[in-house]
């Protein structure tokens, strides 16, 4: 067996299409692994199932093909392992912001006392800076402040992989920029393994450890895995001094405009087992490029 | 007034509480002026009624249904206390009705709300059943039960039962299908799911459904209380119509209305607590 802590084997998902018999394949031999404690952000274009993938780590999606193994598991359905951050808050909208985090304490951990469950989540909440808005619904609060209960929630129940669906994709630039912060912050508190789905290139070099790039679907696939080699903890201040900045922004960018459309094109005659190429723009000479994704038959 | 100039003025304590008294005032007029109008408006239909019924030889027998004989009566109805025993047994039977009502209507209305095969299945029947008019059943009803109460009760029942249901399943339908999707994540059960996501997410529909099922069960008690029992509203309307007391009978339909419309309050004050929207 493998000793990754996350591992994608050959994941493909199929939709039935109307008026065809032929089924749409939205992404297909997609393999990729990911460490303990990896921040790995993962960037396409819309409509090349990075969502799709993301449900399926979550257990909330099947896939047509292939397996994904945690920690020496096969995940089969949604558990407590997996927290999902989705793109709209997701509130439950009669509850408090306190209640909406106890909710998920107690189903994680339903032998706590009141009290310990209510301390946990206060705890949570008060790293996002929700302490003084604890009883108020989430009618009551702004994007941000959602976007940030959905966070403590995430965090609070302690799962093995937390999983963000485009957290910030709904905030105005100014909060998102605010509230990345505190992801870091957070995250660098509790070392949580994140995969994260994102449209935001500068929001990737920032948070990511590494970035996995998906060619144009259908037929999607994970071209790419780039490292990010800058040295935490990163602020979003001085990011761009940072030597890694440039060259790892540009080549992210690079892809998404030209390679993912032209990767897409190729990616259909190569290997299913297809690994994706890993890249460090900042030291490109230790990873020297392989041939060409496409390979003679 | 000038509310410029006032906010200008010394913070004298006294002067402020006037203010504020006056503002107060202020906006309670705003508040009523309209519905005090239209009750205003009314009382001005039923006395002119009154008066043309009163004037012509024809009708003139029935000149105590208008507003001065009445309220006499009804005040009359109040003072002795004569007035509460019908009510009671009006709103038991009507209570008992809702609750069988609410205890169909509700589970009834999430699982056809929650499951499509079942919302097709019932679709022709109920639509079939729901048209058909509560009193139509009466006949059926008083074979069907023993007692007088009984068959009231169901009458009233059956009349509620659909708008609970219906609203319930709407309710059900329009849950955000994202929450089943976080309480999955959470790892809530069928148990939990039902408990702390659509119980919540739907006791606004529900309790408008229940607005509804209050509103066709009252007017459904009436008719339904000309059958054999001897008691309540319907009763007491039958019965003063048999002796000829019009002003008696037309505080009756006094009573009625208010206890209608308190009942339509109560369920209205149910939805604005149950209510998590923005509206």
């Amino acid at each position: 067996m493998t000793a990754h802590f996350l591992q994608i084997e050959n994941l493909a998902r199929r939709f039935p299409q109307p008026g065809s018999k032929e089924p749409t394949t939205v992404f297909e031999g997609v393999n990729f692994s990911i460490e303990k404690g990896e921040f790995v952000c993962i960037i396409g274009h819309s409509g090349c199932g990075k969502s799709t993938i993301l449900n399926v780590l979550a257990g909330l999606d099947h896939p047509s093909d292939g397996n994904v193994i945690m920690d020496g598991k096969v995940i089969e359905g949604p558990s407590r392992d997996q927290g999902v951050i989705f793109q709209n808050h997701s509130l439950l909208p009669w509850l408090s912001t306190l209640h909406n985090v106890t909710f998920a304490v107690r189903a994680r951990w339903p032998n706590w006392s009141r009290a310990k469950i209510r301390e946990h989540s206060v705890n949570y909440l008060e790293m996002v800076g929700l302490g003084e808005v604890l009883n108020r619904k989430p009618a009551q609060l702004s994007g941000g402040m959602r976007q940030r209960v959905g966070i403590a929630r995430a965090f609070a129940i302690e799962p093995k992989l937390l999983l963000m669906d485009e957290p910030f994709g709904a905030l105005d630039a100014l909060t998102r920029g605010v509230i990345q912060e505190e992801l870091l912050k957070i995250w660098a508190r509790t070392h949580q393994t994140v995969f994260m789905i994102t449209h935001d290139v500068d929001e990737s070099v920032l948070l990511a450890d590494r970035v996995l790039l998906m060619t144009n679907g259908p037929n999607a696939r994970v071209a790419e895995s780039v490292i990010v080699d800058i040295p935490r903890p990163r602020e979003r201040a001085t990011l761009h001094e940072q030597p890694g900045y440039y060259p790892v922004r540009n080549h992210l960018v690079e892809f998404l405009v030209r390679r993912a459309k032209t990767l897409a094109s190729a990616a259909r005659d190569t290997d299913p087992r297809h690994t994706p190429r890993t890249v460090n723009p900042v030291k490109p000479d230790t990873f020297p490029p392989r041939p060409a994704l496409v390979r003679s038959g | 007034m000038n509310r410029t100039a006032t906010l200008k003025l010394p913070q004298y304590s006294g002067r402020n509480l006037t203010l504020g008294l006056v503002r107060g005032a202020d906006t309670v007029r705003r508040r009523l002026q309209y519905p005090a109008l239209g009750i205003a408006l009314l009382l001005a239909l039923w006395w002119w009624g009154g008066m043309v019924i009163a004037n012509n030889p024809d009708t003139m027998a029935f000149a105590s249904f208008a507003p001065g004989p009445t309220l006499v009566a009804f005040w009359d109805l109040v003072s002795t206390g004569a007035v509460w025993s019908p009510i009671e047994s009006s709103l038991q039977r009507v209570g008992l009705g809702l609750v069988w009502a609410i205890a169909i209507g509700v589970p009834l209305g999430v699982a056809i709300g929650y499951f499509l095969q079942l919302r097709q299945l019932t679709h022709v029947p109920f639509q079939f059943l729901r048209m058909i008019s509560p009193l139509a059943w009466m006949p059926i009803a008083v074979l069907a039960f023993a007692t007088w109460d009984a068959a009231i009760i169901f009458l009233i029942a059956i009349a509620a039962v659909w708008p609970i249901t219906y609203a319930t399943a709407h309710g059900v339908q329009r849950i955000d299908p994202m929450w089943f999707k976080v309480g999955r994540n959470l790892g809530a059960g069928p148990y939990h799911t039902l408990r702390r996501i659509i119980l919540p997410a739907i006791a606004q529909d529900v309790f408008a459904g229940i607005r509804l099922a209050v509103g066709v069960a009252w007017i459904v008690l009436v008719p339904a209380e000309y059958l054999g029992v001897t008691s309540g509203l319907g009763y007491a309307i039958n019965d003063a119509r048999d002796t000829l007391e019009y002003d008696k009978l037309a505080a009756i339909v006094l009573v009625i209305g208010i206890i209608g419309y308190l009942l339509d309050a109560i369920c209205v004050r149910l939805i604005k607590r149950s209510s998590y929207r923005e509206e």
